[in-house]
């Protein structure tokens, strides 16, 4: 077991272009870390570069307490899990776990065990003599990790493991993945999309954009508090409505281009009168509040979920669009005008030129 | 397409019958020839049941040969063919082989122009590259050979192509996932690669094995000595005897015993042929 560390790693293709700009990041022992960011974001790559099968063009990547940049993937001491799987389509199951160890010159009873116990804890028992083409998706899935698991690797590295399985095993394999961790307590970096994932699998997650990172910490700081515009918008479904609007003057409210405006809690005047990017998420809003400091929301759409209805409309005139996720069935029909109420400490901040968090 | 009218049944079934007849006449009135004295064949009408000189007919070809046509028994030329023709697949699958994993899995300079220089000798069979082929093989001393027999006909733009192209189409994370578990550049070769084109190579084996034994103007080219003869162009030479009329009834019964091989080839690996042709490996 060791932790990963990433010191001002880059990585510029031979063409020239720079997929990674500077990442810095130390994860822990037995830490869950998970990647996350639209896809060319640069996030499969840097995974990569952690496995060795990219080249690292600047920067120190360590793993425990030895740089690894010029390691062969297997010196490594690390596991993979593709998105496709990459089964040896030739071996059956026991053969495609036991290579790995096989290669690596450990004894046949041992193996066998290690296979055997591996197969235990994945429930793969009944399946091992048979080839991966005869087994279904989510069965491949655990073959693929069982061939991680088994090796007993210091880190694991998860290439969007499940975006080829259906919602529903998706969701189940998320959580076997999630206790498998936990039981196991191995250093593990997981490359993902779908900020569901991310969120409930990570300890922290990195959101990369443009192959930098825009911001590294746990899924509730993330969502509570995102450093950016972007993490605002790509953490939270449905993502979280930016408004352009202003401070006023004394600093006391955010008013929005039409004149509407909420209060801010205790704004002390910071910021006051400067043009800003106003986030709110969709679940924050209200609609039963009382008449001060309100703004109203004309009703374009409503879409019911059963647990949340969700609203889109328009404040004031159509520039303004957002979203409102209000919980069980509320009766809502085009045209109607809501009044909008939002907790002053919902309201965040951001630089309308940098996207970046104003505090 | 299938539908359930009798008819179109009936008349499909004629159809391939007649298909069948006219590919399989040629071979029985070999066969049948083969089986009759000379006598029988030189008078009309030419029979069309097998004869009573089958075993005399064939026990003579294959241990005594043709007197007439240099005497060299069927049964060593059978032998010189075979070496021949298992030389030229075995050697072209292995370099094909080769060459394709390091053209599609290794990056060296001109890569590529390695790939087209291979791809363009297609365009060069042994037909028209035959004399300075020939020059080559006189100055290396390997006339009257087997090595002068099947080296030069061993390197296979095509059977590079075609690994190349399954080659292309495993999956990168494969390698990759080999890398990870700890298997270098011959051993993925070797565990992974190999198995995967096990069809491939099945394919490839009948169609050069056929390609091989039917070699005719090389051997006829390069080989003098009688002990090297092979039995396409021995075939040939017993029909030009001079002097003397050919003796059909041997001519026939050793190309029955010239086309037994591939046939025995054609049909033990029927199966993983017809796989290698229309599976793609998931």
């Amino acid at each position: 077991m060791a932790g990963v560390q990433l010191k001002d790693v880059e990585k510029v293709y031979p063409n020239g272009f720079k997929a990674i700009h500077g990442i810095d990041v130390k994860v822990i022992d037995g830490e869950f870390l998970v990647l996350v960011g639209p896809s060319g974001c640069g996030k499969s790559t840097l995974l990569r570069m952690v496995a060795g099968l990219e080249t690292v063009s600047g920067g120190e990547i360590r793993i425990g307490d030895r740089v690894v940049n010029d390691l062969e993937p297997m010196e490594r001491n690390i596991a993979m899990v593709f998105q496709n799987y990459a089964l040896y389509p030739h071996m059956s199951c026991y053969d495609n776990m036991a290579y790995g160890l096989r290669n690596r010159g450990v004894p046949k009873a041992e193996i066998a065990a290690r296979v055997a116990e591996t197969a235990r804890i994945l429930e793969l028992e009944g399946l091992l003599d048979r080839r991966p083409n005869l087994l279904s998706g989510g069965q491949r899935q655990r073959v693929a990790m069982g061939r991680a698991i088994v090796r007993k690797p210091a880190v694991f590295l998860f290439d969007e493991p499940l975006s080829n399985l259906d919602a529903k095993l998706r969701v189940q394999m998320r959580i076997e993945i999630k206790r498998l961790q936990a039981d196991l307590n191995t250093t593990s970096i997981y490359v993902t999309h779908d900020q569901v994932e991310a969120m409930t699998l990570g300890h922290r997650l990195m959101v990369l954009n443009g192959g930098n990172m825009e911001q590294l910490g746990t899924p509730i700081e993330l969502y509570e508090r995102p450093a950016t515009t972007f993490v605002a918008e790509f953490i939270g479904s449905p993502s979280m409505n930016l408004l352009d609007a202003r401070v006023s003057d004394d600093g006391a409210v955010v008013k929005l281009p039409d004149g509407e405006s909420w209060t801010r809690a205790d704004g002390g005047g910071r910021h006051a009168g400067r043009t800003v990017t106003l986030g709110v998420r969709p679940e924050h809003f209200d609609i039963t509040g009382g008449d001060d400091g309100e703004a109203h929301l004309h009703v374009a759409l409503v879409e019911h979920l059963g647990a949340d209805t969700l609203i889109h409309g328009h404040i004031g005139d159509d520039r303004n669009a957002l979203t409102v996720r209000l919980q069980g069935v509320v009766t809502a029909r085009m045209g109607d005008v809501l009044p909008l109420r939002v907790a002053a400490k919902h309201l965040h901040l951001f630089d309308p030129e940098t996207g970046k968090r104003l505090d | 397409m299938v539908e359930n009218r009798p008819y179109l049944n009936v008349i499909s079934h004629l159809i391939i019958i007649i298909c069948i007849g006219i590919v399989m006449l040629p071979v029985w009135i070999t066969f049948v020839a083969s089986t009759h004295p000379i006598e029988a064949l030189l008078t009309q009408p030419i029979p069309m049941w097998p004869g009573d000189r089958l075993f005399e007919n064939y026990a003579l070809v294959l241990t005594a040969g043709i007197a007439d046509a240099g005497g060299v028994p069927v049964g060593v030329m059978m032998i010189n063919s075979l070496i021949m023709a298992l030389s030229i697949t075995i050697g072209k699958i292995a370099i094909s082989l080769i060459a394709a994993y390091a053209i599609v899995y290794f990056r060296f300079p001109f890569r590529m122009t390695c790939f087209w220089i291979i791809f363009m000798t297609l365009m060069l069979p042994v037909e028209v590259r035959i004399l300075p082929t020939f020059k080559v093989v006189a100055d290396l001393g390997m006339l009257n050979s087997y090595a002068g027999l099947s080296i030069p006909l061993i390197a296979s733009a095509t059977a590079t192509f075609l690994f190349r192209q399954f080659f292309l189409t495993v999956p990168e994370e494969l390698a990759e996932a080999a890398r990870i578990d700890g298997a270098g550049p011959l051993k993925f070769f070797i565990d992974i690669l190999m198995p995967l084109s096990r069809t491939n190579i099945a394919a490839l084996f009948v169609i050069l094995f056929i390609y091989g034994w039917n070699q005719y103007l090389w051997p006829l080219l390069i080989t003098t000595e009688e002990s090297f003869y092979t039995v396409v162009m021995g075939i040939q030479r017993m029909v030009n005897v001079s002097e003397s009329l050919p003796v059909w009834h041997l001519v026939m019964a050793t190309t029955i015993l010239a086309m037994l091989p591939p046939v025995i080839v054609v049909v033990t690996m029927q199966r993983l042929f017809v796989k290698g042709l229309i599976e793609t490996e998931k």
